[in-house]
């Protein structure tokens, strides 16, 4: 038996993983977008496992709509990406840095 | 007698909406075949459908709240008022950035249609009467966003500042869904009218509500650009092509207020002690940091930028009173910030020209010589931005002011008030760079007609609404009674 609890704590356990995989990750970007759809899978979790708790539909229509928009995300954030390799000609995280003030 | 399959589904209220998403496809579609030449017709359709949104808006027009899509999404006055803003805001962005474009080789569709995007995507929020739909209009507004910001490709700093906004966006509304995924699950409800007889039912001091308040404050807080989650906002405004930064620099802010407004006033309003504690942190900080970063700037837009976080924090004093009369000072507030922040950026593009871009507070000396007339408006700007008296900013100050000492918070009206000081030191600076420092230059402004008699709208605009702030007020008194 899988009690609520422990989808919860999954689901906490892999947002803290994403929220910790993008901030420890000094090297490259697309280990980035990786975390973001990880934490985005996580509040997933959380919604299929309260929807089934509470015996409610909202939650499940809800990600479904969640899972929408992070494909459009992550098309915007490669979209981006390619436009920062034709300039750079490099992806790592560490030389973005031209701006200081 | 069979149910109907689709109860409450009221479209007359979303009428706006629907009419700005077919606008979008059309626009779209008649841009693909346009030649680089006739570019301006997707300038001309993108105003028009402005116009034509705002007609259908109006004509539309509630008195009191009407839901539709079965209480997903409302139309209220406020709602009513803050879309028609936002329709004028985006037209003279617009309107502002189309030199500047056309002299870059930037003149594409993108700008229009990805401008378009975000203001349904503010449109979609300002009506939002559940979470999802909530999610829905923070999405597309900051996807559109962060693809304007990259649009022009061969500018490896726009790519990565777009690249930073990217992942701090992505982020930010991670963050905003966890939150809502635990206040979901402890209430059974995603609709923000039930949500707040649930929370009140469940007990606003249970810890798990706390937990995911804390989350949702954390999304807000980015989306607004208040200090600790701001880091972005420097490096976007920097880095951004000028007409992207004063789109994000504006017509956003509406979208950030109605956002607060929607989750925490209206969804979250039982748990009001909560949550004004965390925001007074928050609106201390921003001004505090906003203000006193800002001294040490070389570059206008990047000064600006750490100016719009100090303006944050106004407008979160406004909002963490929590009484209506604090709704209205911050609605207020932010109308009055819209107006002097697509000012003041629209005269950095007024001064661009080929090659220079005019973004740094050196590029304005001797500005008095070169032309006296958009000195004065933009030294009237930098006073109101200050809040000198008798400029509209003067009066933002003072409604958000007088809404917190009424719930007794004076110490913190105090610091605002010492913080606002400070601040007046770099507005002032321009106005002296521009007035008493020789110009290294003596190229005359360029900027078209268009440009310079907006801005000279935009300039008295502040100074009118000083003089007589009370046709505003009473807009927002109607909006929130």
């Amino acid at each position: 038996m899988i009690t609520l609890e422990s989808v919860l704590m999954l689901g906490g356990l892999l947002f803290a993983l994403s929220v910790a995989g993008i901030f420890i990750n000094r090297k490259n970007v697309i280990l980035l977008l990786m975390c973001i759809e990880l934490m985005l899978l996580a509040v997933n979790f959380n919604f299929v496992a309260f929807a089934r708790h509470l015996g409610d539909l909202d939650g499940q229509v809800f990600v479904f709509f969640i899972m929408t928009v992070a494909a459009a995300e992550s098309a915007i954030g490669l979209a981006i990406l390619v436009v920062l390799f034709r300039e750079r000609r490099n992806i790592d995280v560490e030389q973005l840095d031209t701006m200081k003030g | 007698m069979s149910e109907p399959v689709i109860a409450n589904l009221n479209l007359a209220a979303a009428s706006a909406e629907i009419f700005m998403v077919s606008a979008i496809c059309v626009i779209l579609l008649v841009d693909v075949f346009l030649s680089e030449r006739s570019r301006w017709v997707t300038y001309a359709l993108s105003l028009l459908a402005l116009v034509g949104v705002a007609c259908v808006t109006v004509s539309n027009g509630v008195d009191g709240r009407v839901s539709a899509f079965d209480g997903s999404f409302v139309a209220d006055p406020l709602g009513d008022l803050l879309k028609l803003f936002a329709y004028g805001t985006v037209a003279v962005a617009f309107m502002y950035s189309h030199d500047y474009l056309r002299r870059r080789g930037l003149f594409k569709g993108e700008y229009f249609i990805l401008g378009l995007t975000a203001l349904l995507g503010i449109m979609v929020m300002i009506s939002a009467g559940s979470l999802i739909t909530v999610y829905l209009g923070v999405e597309l507004l900051s996807l559109s966003l962060y693809a304007m910001v990259a649009f022009d490709r061969d500018s490896g700093v726009a790519a990565e500042s777009a690249m930073k906004y990217f992942v701090l966006g992505a982020i930010a509304s991670g963050t905003l869904l966890y939150g809502f995924s635990i206040v979901y699950g402890l209430t059974g409800t995603l609709q923000l009218d039930e949500l707040a007889v649930a929370v009140r039912e469940v007990g606003a001091d249970k810890l798990g509500l706390i937990f995911g308040l804390a989350f949702i404050i954390a999304g807000v807080a980015f989306k607004f650009g208040a200090v600790p989650f701001h880091m972005w906002v420097p490096d976007v405004y920097h880095g951004a092509p000028t007409p992207v930064t004063l789109f994000i620099g504006t017509a956003p802010k509406i979208a950030s207020y109605i956002l607060a407004i929607r989750v925490l006033a209206e969804g979250l309003d039982a748990m009001v002690a909560t949550w004004q504690s965390m925001l007074i942190a928050l609106a201390v900080l921003s001004m505090i940091i906003g203000n006193v970063v800002a001294i040490a700037q070389t570059n206008l837009k990047r000064m600006l930028a750490y100016s719009t976080i100090s303006h944050v924090g106004f407008i979160l004093l406004g909002i963490l009173a929590g009484t209506a009369e604090g709704y209205r000072a911050s609605l207020f507030y932010t109308l009055a910030y819209v107006i002097m922040a697509i000012g003041s950026f629209g005269m950095i593009l007024l001064l661009s020209r080929a090659g220079f871009e005019a973004d740094r507070i050196d590029d304005f000396r001797g500005l008095n010589r070169k032309s006296p007339w958009f000195a004065a408006m933009m030294m009237m700007l930098m006073f109101s931005t200050a809040g000198v008296p008798p400029f509209v900013g003067f009066w933002a100050k003072i409604a958000v002011l007088g809404a917190i000492v009424d719930v007794g918070l004076v110490w913190l009206a105090a610091v605002a008030v010492v913080l606002s000081v400070v601040a007046a030191f770099y507005y002032l600076r321009v106005v002296k760079v521009m007035y008493f420092d020789e110009p290294t230059d003596s190229v005359a402004v360029e900027g078209g007609g268009t440009v310079r008699a907006l801005l000279t709208l935009n300039g008295l605009a502040v100074l009118v609404l000083g003089i007589f702030p009370g046709a505003l007020i009473d807009l927002c008194a109607r909006a929130l009674p």
